[in-house]
């Protein structure tokens, strides 16, 4: 290799063509940057400012009041006077998610274990790939074989219509097997090796390394990942809808018809003319479905810090 | 013979095809600290880990020949290996403190094994600290994390960890190369107390260290035992010529 002449510094010095060229490579490239980020923030913001603003605007100056909305038990917009109770679609969003993530919590926590523990290399190679293409099937495709395979059943063995939060839970909780199981996965994953090996030499079985050294380290991913099912899970809107049966009530069991925030939106939104009061309260529903998310985003950071310190 | 003797037999090692350690037979007296040296690579601590059939926990790896402790061959198929770790305590290069107290740190090991009584893994507790000199520096702070201690405290909470099941013998896999000369000196110190209880075989780089704490010595190269004495003649009038060069420095 050839060194640099002693004169080079003299060749900095001396070639101001190239350092304009490097400058304006530097410029070009922030540009593109900021250009993008900025682009992502507006569309962020305004986002958040439209929803905000159309949800709103039933408790501002339509004379709709939270309270109601948020404990009410009747939704009848169209009625005289229109009543906006919404808690049966909060109570079928939280039943569903919550249940669907406690179905899929052991399942993937069993998963990650399965393919880091007990068989890395039958895991990594079918297990992994198999459970990464749940995550790409259609949610129509998730309803449907719902509708047809899951709803039947609970129908057969339960009494009930079979659809209801069951339904929904039970295919919601394969809709979120894949984010669960990849996150508890990377947390087994990255654990350093050292805590294994100094729970094997103390005499340990492997049993007791998994449920009293493994689990409990990676516990904070782990709920990070069961967080970000039940955020995944949540948002959803078309499967369940399909499954759910669509009543706007509480129900009694888990085999009755119910609905959820999304599936109430998708299902009025477009019976609804723009700016009345009926669809400003599904923007409304919306707005809690956004803030909702917010949590979720909040206590995974909070589980992320705990798994640093 | 007692169960804290150790004896290996023709001991190989594989990793898949390569061998890694090459028909070994060492004497391990019981309560004497026997160093293992050699450069890198040469096997040491792979025989090391088959002391406590650590190697079983890697895949591909093979153990060819028999290991006696006490009159049991360990390399038995039918042996209970599980019993047999804590039978035989293990430290590491890297502190590897568990995300816990530093109670819970020592009296993991001995949950494991069924002991649920407070006041008696109280107990345990402080004799694993005190045993590793660490109770006075700690004692206040027992529900703190074990990572918050220093480099040289967290090795010691960590020999202290492996006291706390009882072993006989303990391997230690150089325990002191990560530490700086102050909490080296303890490690030392350490190791000079415990071996009144402990059978100890310890891996280490550090020649000055090999000769300071061990009775006896073992040179490693390429998977071969070249040579193996009393500490005392391996550094002074080693029989090989090899030994001699690696021991002054001309290689490795």
């Amino acid at each position: 290799m050839n060194l640099p002449a002693p004169n080079s510094r003299e060749d900095l010095a001396t070639k101001p063509n190239k350092f304009r060229k490097h400058v304006m490579e530097e410029l070009r490239g922030k540009a593109f940057v900021y250009f993008c980020v900025l682009l992502l923030v507006i569309t962020i913001f305004s986002i958040v400012y439209f929803i905000a603003s159309r949800g709103l605007t039933p408790f501002l100056s339509q004379g709709v009041s939270i309270k109601d909305m948020l404990f009410g038990l009747k939704w009848k917009p169209e009625g005289n006077p229109p009543l906006f109770g919404a808690l049966p679609f909060l109570f079928g969003s939280f039943a569903t998610s919550i249940l669907a993530a406690v179905i899929a919590a052991p399942l993937g926590f069993c998963a990650a274990v399965f393919m880091t523990e007990i068989m890395p290399k039958f895991g990594k190679s079918a297990l992994q790939p198999a459970i990464e293409l749940l995550a790409g099937i259609p949610s129509v495709v998730y309803g449907f074989v719902g509708l047809s395979v899951v709803v039947p059943f609970y129908r057969d063995t339960f009494p009930g219509q079979g659809i209801g939060i069951m339904a929904g839970a039970t295919v919601l909780s394969i809709m979120i097997l894949p984010t669960v199981t990849t996150i508890a996965t990377d947390a087994l994953r990255s654990l350093p090796n050292g805590l294994k090996e100094g729970s094997y030499a103390l005499g340990a079985t492997r049993w007791q390394t998994i449920y009293r050294m493994i689990l409990p380290t990676a516990l904070p991913s782990l709920l990070t990942g069961v967080v970000l099912g039940i955020a995944r899970a949540f948002g959803e809107a078309l499967a369940v809808q399909m499954v759910i049966g669509n009543a706007p009530h509480i129900p009694h069991s888990l085999f009755e018809s119910a609905t959820t925030l999304t599936s109430i939106i998708t299902q009025s939104m477009g019976n609804t003319t723009s700016g009345s009061l009926h669809n400003n309260a599904l923007w409304s529903l919306a707005l809690i479905l956004l803030l909702m998310t917010f949590l979720f985003v909040f206590i995974v950071r909070v589980l992320e810090r705990r798994v640093k310190r | 013979m007692s169960a804290q003797s150790l004896t290996t037999k023709d001991l190989s090692v594989f990793y898949g095809e390569k061998q890694a350690v090459k028909k070994v037979s060492m004497d391990f007296p019981e309560r004497e600290v026997v160093a293992l040296i050699g450069p890198s690579g040469c096997g040491k601590s792979t025989f090391l880990r088959s002391l406590n059939r650590m190697n079983d926990l890697i895949s591909g790896a093979r153990i060819e020949g028999e290991i006696w402790i006490g009159d049991q061959n360990i390399c038995d198929p039918g042996t209970d290996v599980v019993s047999l770790r804590q039978k035989i305590g293990m430290v590491w290069q890297k502190p590897n403190p568990f995300h816990k107290s530093i109670y819970e740190n020592i009296a993991f090991g001995p949950r494991y094994h069924g002991i649920r009584n407070r006041k008696q893994l109280d107990e345990i507790v402080e004799t694993s600290l005190r045993k590793t000199a660490l109770w006075d520096e700690v004692k206040d702070r027992l529900n703190q994390s074990g990572l918050a201690l220093s480099g040289g405290q967290q090795q010691r909470l960590c020999i202290a960890r492996s006291l706390a099941v009882q072993p006989n013998i303990l391997l230690m896999d150089e325990p002191a190369s990560a530490l700086d000369p102050v909490s080296t000196a303890k490690i030392e110190e350490l190791i000079a107390e415990l071996k009144k209880d402990y059978t100890i075989v310890i891996v280490t780089h550090n020649m000055q260290q090999a000769a300071r704490v061990s009775d006896r010595t073992a040179f490693f190269f390429l998977g071969d035992l070249v040579e193996y004495d009393d500490t005392q003649k391996m550094f002074t009038n080693p029989s090989k010529k090899s030994t001699d060069d690696y021991i002054s420095g001309r290689f490795g």
